[in-house]
């Protein structure tokens, strides 16, 4: 069994339809991409995969014991954030609060575990700075660190070097890959065609005409062609 | 010097200075609670909303001539926060027009039922006691004084149980919902808690100076501190101190306790602000 399966997705809000007929599978350890171009579904798929919003119809279902609230997200940065007092160590170890259920403060377990991620993610240096006076990549390790406390099996990444310079980039892929390594199912979303090809091992392309399929499959199909082609810059 | 404190010995030998210094601090200390949240998470216009419908609730209680206006308050402003948080989260711009509307509404229909029906013959006293707190502080019975000092360590108290969870739902609600958190119940417990201080409030600084109590020393702890544990506690603590030196120079001066309350929350602020800036500037 599969640790996440979306059987006929139809995805969109308000009554209007975007995305329809989405069905795939993503086993555990999988890199999983998903491309496509600007409105055509991805952050809607990322939301109904969190369960953020319900799909139209069809169905996400989660196995190998994975339940839908123990995916790790790594969400774009809001307005919000970009303000907020608090220190890097805070931020991480909010990432159990969804397992804590009323419990009203962190176990001992939790606080050596947000340390490790810390680690992990190599901001231990960082870990009593203020979250607002970090560099653009810094911010995104503190919010991946938070994402692994939430998970121990899958991270959901929206487009998680959007605004990062090259080298905060690079070291962004990284880390991602050295997760997925470490036996993480890693999705996501990413406008860098080239980033998603040279990372990724299976490919979800949606749009118009949807494609899932291995990175091989991808590269021979007439969609990622008539891509290219069409978009230039993708 | 010696002159002052003979004076303030003798003041509080009164029980009533001694109520409005221990409501007077209580109530600043679970205002400032939640101004971090509420600035953060950009809820400050519907603290503004509720004070105004908390007004005209008051003006009601005044009307069917209620002892302890309080009791009708309070119901009345936690259900207006609930219904306010609903349409805000829905629709944005509906959100903000529904809280102008609601709080300009109260207020209008408050001063005009009370215009109708007063029995008093100071109107514009009860009004202008209503809408700046002026007296009313030294004026609680001892039922009021009570139910105040309950509510407030009720409001500290949920704080410190849900604090974890409050500052996860202000920083990330998306990535709260997603890890299975009950985000919309949580918002709906803030927006209680912010209808219940507000209620608090009005005693200490009337309705329209509430919003100050709430916010400023939030923006002020801001300024200086980094976490948002050391944010909590010295706006916590600033209130508290703004309050006592409020009321005691109140006291001593015979000037307004809301406004002069307010007037060391703003010499505060621009005191950490300062202090900020000094420090390296954090704002760009």
């Amino acid at each position: 069994m599969s640790q996440l399966i979306c059987r006929d997705l139809c995805l969109g809000y308000d009554g209007r339809e975007i995305v329809h007929g989405l069905n795939f599978e993503i086993d555990a350890g999988d890199y999983l991409c998903i491309v496509g171009e600007n409105g055509s579904g991805k952050s809607t798929l990322m939301r109904t995969l969190l369960g953020l919003q319900p799909p139209m119809s069809g169905k996400v279902l989660t196995g190998e014991g994975l339940l839908q609230k123990e995916i790790g997200y790594l969400p774009q940065q809001t307005a919000v954030q970009k303000d907020f007092p608090a220190t890097v160590r805070e931020i991480v170890i909010s990432g159990f609060q969804g397992r804590c259920g009323l419990r009203p403060f962190y176990t001992k377990e939790e606080k050596r575990i947000a340390e490790e991620n810390i680690e992990r993610m190599g901001i231990s240096h960082l870990a009593k700075r203020c979250y607002r006076e970090l560099s653009g990549g810094q911010q995104q390790r503190v919010l991946l660190a938070r994402a692994l406390c939430a998970t121990g099996k899958m991270l959901l990444l929206d487009e998680p070097v959007s605004g990062l310079d090259p080298k905060a980039t690079a070291e962004m892929y990284r880390l991602i890959e050295k997760l997925n390594s470490d036996g993480i199912t890693v999705i996501m979303i990413s406008h860098d065609m080239e980033a998603a090809l040279s990372y990724a091992d299976r490919i979800l392309h949606i749009g118009n005409t949807v494609f899932f399929g291995t990175k091989q499959e991808y590269l021979n199909s007439e969609l990622y062609k008539g891509f290219c082609a069409g978009g230039g810059k993708a | 010097m010696t002159e002052i404190f003979t004076k303030l010995e003798l003041y509080f030998n009164y029980p009533f200075v001694r109520y409005a210094m221990i409501v007077g601090v209580l109530i600043s200390l679970c205002s400032s609670l939640l101004g971090v949240t509420l600035v953060l998470k950009r809820f400050s216009f519907i603290g503004d909303g509720l004070s105004h419908v908390a007004f005209g609730a008051m003006a009601i209680a005044g009307v069917l001539g209620l002892t302890n206006d309080m009791m009708l308050v309070l119901p009345v402003t936690v259900i207006s926060a609930v219904l306010l948080l609903r349409t805000g989260q829905n629709t944005k711009i509906k959100g903000d027009a529904s809280v102008a509307m609601i709080s300009v509404g109260a207020l209008a229909v408050g001063y005009l039922l009370m215009n109708i029906f007063s029995k008093s013959s100071n109107l514009s006293g009860d009004v202008c006691s209503i809408l700046f707190g002026s007296t009313s502080i030294l004026t609680l019975s001892r039922t009021e004084v009570w139910l105040s000092t309950v509510l407030s360590l009720a409001v500290v108290l949920i704080f410190v149980l849900f604090y974890n969870k409050i500052f996860c739902v202000t920083f990330d609600e998306s990535f709260a919902k997603a890890t299975g958190m009950r985000v919309g119940l949580y918002n709906l417990l803030i927006a209680v808690i912010i209808a219940v201080i507000i209620v608090l409030s009005m005693n200490l600084v009337g309705s329209l100076l509430i919003s100050a109590l709430v916010i400023f020393p939030a923006l002020s702890a801001m300024r200086v501190f980094k976490s948002f544990k050391s944010v909590t506690v010295c706006s916590a603590v600033l209130s508290v101190c703004c309050s006592a030196l409020g009321i005691l120079v109140s006291v001593l001066a015979g000037t307004p306790v809301g406004s002069t309350v307010v007037a060391a929350d703003i010499t505060a602020f621009f005191l950490f602000s300062l202090t900020g800036a000094f420090m390296g500037g954090r704002r760009k």
